[in-house]
Parts: C-alpha cells; structure tokens; sequence
C-alpha cells in the first residue's frame, strides 16, 4: 500500500508545478533553479486512501553535492520501499541531463514513476521523443505531462499504482552517461529548427556586451514600471476610496466621541488641524489601514509583479552571471542576486532563498547584507513617503547610502571572515512565457501573503503604540536614550519610538517620524537609521533559524556597529 | 591537437573534455550536471576579466565560475 509520494528531480523541471497539481496545495514556482528550498507537503486522493505528497528540492544525483540535496536525498530513505513511489520529473527538452537521476533511482531500487514534463515545450523546439521505447528501456513508466496547463496530470495519478522498485544492478556514473547515450539515440529525434527570436534573445542575454545593454535596459525598465503602476493605483483606486468613501465614514464616527478620551485616542488618533490625517492621525482605524492599503500594498502589487515576470521568463540567473564578478568580491557568487532580489520585496523570503548558497560563510554575508543593505518595499514606501516632499536628491542619497554600505560591508566581510566561498556553477534556464494565469496566480499568492502576515501586526502595534503614548510609558525610554540620540544623531528624544518600533515593522514607525515635524535632514538621518539598524522582527526570528544564535548575535552587533556609525557619521557631515 | 583550459578556448568554439583539474567532489558535481570527460561542449562566453565562462554541454547551458573554468581542459581541433 501506498503511503507516501516523493516528488524528486533535477532543479527547474517543474516539481512545484506537478505538486501544485497532484495536492491543490499551492506553492512558489518560478524559471531558476532552486526556488523551492523548503519541503513542502500535501495530500492527494488514490482511491479511498488521502496519500502524503511530498515536494523536494531539486537535485541532479542521488550523490548528493549541495545542502539542500542532501535534504532530498536523506528523506527518500524514511520510508520503506513498498510503502511509497516516487514520481521522478523530468524536462522533456533535456532529456538527456535528467536520466541519470532516473538511472540512480530505478538501480537503488524504488519505485519509480517517470513524469516527462514540459512536453509542449519540447513539441515546440522540434524534440519528439517516444514514450513507450523508454519506458521499455528503462523499465518504469513513463507519462508525459505539461504540468502548467494540467495534461496528462490524470493519466499519471492513474498510474501511480504501478510504480514497484525493480532489481537492476548497479552503475558507475560514467557507465550510466554511456547507457543514457544509447537510449537517447534510440528514442530522441530532433527536428531542425530555423533559430528563433527567443533563442536569439536567449544567446544575447548571455554575452558581455549585449548581455550588460539587456540588463540595464531591464532593471531601468523594472523601476519605472513599479512606480508608474504604484503611482496609478495610489491615484486612481486607493487614494480616492480612503478620502472619499473611509474618510466621510470615519468623520461621523468622530463626531459621536468626544475627542481626546481614550479610545478616540486609541482608534482615531490626533486630529491635524481639526481633521483626520490618514498619514499623522496615528490611529487604529486611520493611519493602519492607510499605511498598509494606501502606502505599501500598491508597490507590493507593483514590485512582484514585475519580479514574478522576471522570476517566470527566467531571466534571473542570466542576471546572476552578469553580476558574478562583482559579487564574488564582497564573498558571494552571482546567484546571491536571487535572494538579493527577494530582499526587496521583503526580506523574510529573501533571507530563506540564501539556502540555494552552498556555504555557512556566503549565508551569513548574504544574510546580513540584506538585513542591513535591501530595504523592503514597505520600508521603500516609507522612504519615498518621508522624504519624497524633498525630491529626489534625500530619496536617491538613502539609497546610495545602503547601496555603499552593501559594498563595503561585503569587502570587509569577505576580507576578515574564514574560509572562502565556493564559485558559481548553475544551469541557465531557456526562456519560458508564464501562462498570464500561472502569473495572476502567484501575484494572488504573494499579496495575499504580504496582507495576512502584515495587517494584523500593523494594527497591533498602532494599538500598543498608542496605549503607550497615552499613558505616557515612553517617556522612560526617551529620557534614557534622549542624549545619545542627540548627540550623536541630531534627533529629537521622540524620535527614539519611532526606531524602537521600527523593529516592529519599518512601515508603522512612518506615522511616528511625521508629526515630530523633523528637518530634511533629521528625516534623512532616521530614515536610513530605521533601514540600516535592526531588521524588523519577523526577519529576526528568520534570521535566527537560518544562521543560529551565534551566527545572529554577530550579525546583530554588526547591525548596531554599522548604525552608530553611519548615523553620527551622516549627522556630523551634512550640512545643515 | 590541442590542450587549452575552458578560460582560453574562444568564444563559439567547440572542445572536448579530456581532463578536470579538481578534486572528486567538484568532478562528481560536474558529473552529476552531463559535464564530464569525453563530453563535447560549446564555449557560448565569457564575462568580463575574471567572470564566469558560460558553456554548452548537450542541451543545457551551463555558467562556471573562473576559476573552476580554469580546471577544466579541452581539446581542441
């Protein structure tokens, strides 16, 4: 009887998607390899029974070389042979790379099922490769799937069942290469194909010259298009529902408390020149909702839309060799812009994908890099919220800021760390169309993500925050770290809650910094003192269970190392 | 005949493997991967002074780092 399904293959065929498939259950899918550095797990129905599917990260051997193989591998072995099958994915347009995987998987003796995947893209680039001959040379079954449009999905839950481990004798790998090559002559045949504009593109994007003309076209392209879709959702949909329909709701609410009690304090706010200032008011139920609907949530729509695009096209690792060079001196190889790049988004996901590095040593630099350097979007709001009103001059300078420290911290580390790190080895995917609804899909994913994870803590902290403020318990901590903020940073005592929240959630300590009616130049200092210092607190637990607490506590010293001095350094140096 | 390293053979030139100058996990990763020697590979690029080479082994495109580029010898024509 069947009790578990394992989900194994080489990097980048579409594990996720046959997953997504077979349980319902739906997980990130992207064009690279390594999107999928946890295990996720889901159940399909066979028959009476609700068998466990288990998605494991991508792997090219059962010998295997990086962390998260060793992962998929050590699985395989929990559960005995005839209690499970594993359904071995493979890329139909590179036949040849997956079989010896296959190979590995039918000698060691389990029950495989072999699921041809990506077939409609192999029909497209001329490789037609047949089925039944396959299955008859290497003895398991073979069912060819398209697992982003659903065929063949079916036939092979259909055939789980016939999966039974099979005696074969065992092969060295150089063995294993020359019998691939003869099934492959056997069942392969090639069509000749003109080179089409996608290969073009595909060849351009590696090269030097051509390649670094893509990538600066792409990233100035990708900026523009997340602000102007931004901009147009603050002007065009968020903007006019808060002050035309909340804020009219809202004003007769106030009108049956009496302003200043408790929980008018608590739910509204202040009143900024006797209205309601979704932005100052600093209340549950007008700058929360407006921080997180109306400030951050239209470039989280906007920034992942554009990265699931790229992330889908599989640009992403022709990017990761452009910027190899550069990387490798700060102790990293170019495939750390993945987790970089996640970063941005928000730093969580970012700091989970630096398991695609192979080394404790690139971890811990890619780690803190982000924590310190790549600020998330909704710190990026924030940033454009507080010292927008200034142009961009400030906006620019914060990120030239973080950009500077990135290097730099990265030289050093890489300088003074033990140990090397390993260089870049990984496979470019070919270029791939996301299905628009495989990419609504995951957009639909990421907000809803970014919104259950978000709002509550957003509203739970204006709620402390302003239980705080109005019984006055702040002040201690104020008047303890009054001098140390002017002295060293120009900033006013109040100015410390702001930070101290900040490690709450960056977004929530923007309706703090506003009403302290700062200078440019104070709102530039604590702007980039709340990217820099401390992580919020969810990407400290992360950062926790990634690196252990030894690894944390210098990553955290770090962080307060780099804030004490950037802060006074900036204070000091700008003109008033 | 000749014996060059994937760092000097030029771009858009085919060579054969014949020897990788590394230790057995880098020749097991490279195994695993269908690089190995025999193999015949394509030479796509290489970026910058000291970038990664990139390559074409059967149907995959492959990007190495320099230095392992520089461990890896083919033969050429």
């Amino acid at each position: 009887m069947i009790k578990k399904i394992y989900l194994i293959g080489n990097p980048n065929v579409g594990k996720s998607v046959v997953f997504s498939r077979l349980t319902g259950v739906q997980v990130m899918s992207s064009n690279y390899p390594g999107t999928t550095v946890e295990i996720s797990k889901g159940y399909l129905r066979l028959g009476e029974e609700r068998v466990e599917v288990v998605d494991l990260p991508g792997t090219y051997s059962l010998e295997p070389s990086s962390s998260a193989e060793k992962v998929a591998v050590s699985l395989l072995n929990e559960y005995p042979r005839n209690e499970m099958v594993v359904i071995n994915i493979l890329d139909a347009t590179n036949l040849e790379r997956n079989l010896l995987l296959t190979l590995q998987l039918v000698e060691a003796g389990y029950p495989v099922i072999v699921s041809l995947n990506m077939c409609d893209d192999a029909g497209h680039r001329g490789i037609n490769i047949d089925t039944t001959k396959l299955e008859k040379l290497i003895g398991v079954p073979v069912i060819s799937t398209c697992a982003v449009t659903g065929l063949g999905i079916k036939l092979l839950i259909e055939r789980i069942k016939e999966g039974s481990p099979t005696v074969k004798k065992s092969l060295t790998n150089e063995d294993r290469w020359k019998e691939i090559g003869a099934i492959i002559q056997q069942v392969q045949s090639l069509e000749h194909r003109h080179h089409t504009l996608r290969e073009v593109l595909e060849d351009a994007s590696v090269r030097p010259l051509t390649g670094l003309i893509m990538a600066a076209g792409i990233i100035y392209a990708s900026f523009k298009i997340v602000r102007f879709i931004g901009e147009t959702i603050i002007a065009r949909i968020t903007d006019p529902i808060f002050s035309n329909l909340y804020q009219p709701v809202l004003e007769k609410l106030t009108l049956c408390w009496q302003e200043s009690g408790f929980w008018f304090h608590l739910l509204i706010g202040d009143l900024i020149d006797g209205k309601i200032d979704f932005k100052q008011s600093l209340g549950v139920l007008t700058t929360a909702p407006y921080i997180e609907f109306g400030m951050v949530l239209p470039y989280i729509v906007a920034f992942y839309f554009i990265l699931s695009l790229l992330e889908d096209i599989g640009y992403l690792p022709r990017l990761a060799i452009l910027l190899d060079n550069v990387l490798h001196r700060l102790g990293l190889h170019g495939y750390a812009i993945i987790p970089v790049l996640l970063g941005f988004g928000c730093n969580v996901p970012g700091i989970l994908s630096t398991r695609i590095l192979e080394s404790k040593r690139e971890r811990f630099i890619a780690s803190t890099i982000i924590s310190i350097g790549v600020p998330c979007v909704p710190l990026q709001a924030m940033i454009f919220g507080l010292l927008g009103q200034f142009g961009g001059f400030y906006v620019g300078g914060v990120y030239l800021v973080l950009f500077s420290l990135i290097i730099i911290l990265g030289l050093v580390l890489n300088r003074i760390m033990k140990g090397y790190s390993p260089e870049l080895l990984i496979e470019i995917p070919p270029y791939r169309l996301p299905p628009l609804a495989t990419l609504a899909k995951k957009l639909y994913f990421r907000i809803k993500g970014f919104i259950v994870e978000a709002v509550p803590v957003v509203i739970a902290g204006v709620l402390v925050i302003n239980i705080l403020l109005y019984f006055k318990l702040f002040d201690f901590i104020t008047a303890i770290f009054a001098p140390f903020l002017k002295g060293l940073f120009g900033l006013p005592k109040e100015s410390i809650v702001a930070l101290v929240i900040g490690f709450f959630r960056k977004d929530v300590a923007v309706g703090m910094l506003m009403p302290l009616g700062l200078s440019a130049k104070q709102l530039f200092i604590s702007a980039t003192l709340l990217a820099i210092s401390f992580p919020c607190i969810a990407t400290f637990i992360v950062l926790w269970k990634e690196l252990g607490l030894k690894d944390l506590i210098k990553s955290t010293l770090i962080m307060i190392t780099i804030s004490v001095i950037v802060g006074t350094a900036l204070n000091f140096l700008i003109p008033h | 005949m000749r014996k060059i390293s994937l760092v000097s053979l030029e771009p858009n030139r085919k060579g054969r493997v014949v020897e990788i100058l590394g230790g057995a996990s880098l020749n097991n990763k490279l195994m695993s991967m269908g690089l190995y020697i025999g193999k015949e590979i394509t030479k796509l690029s290489h970026i910058g002074l000291r970038g990664p080479v990139v390559i074409k082994v059967g149907r995959s495109i492959l990007a190495l780092g320099h230095g392992m580029a520089s461990k890896i010898m083919v033969e050429i024509e």
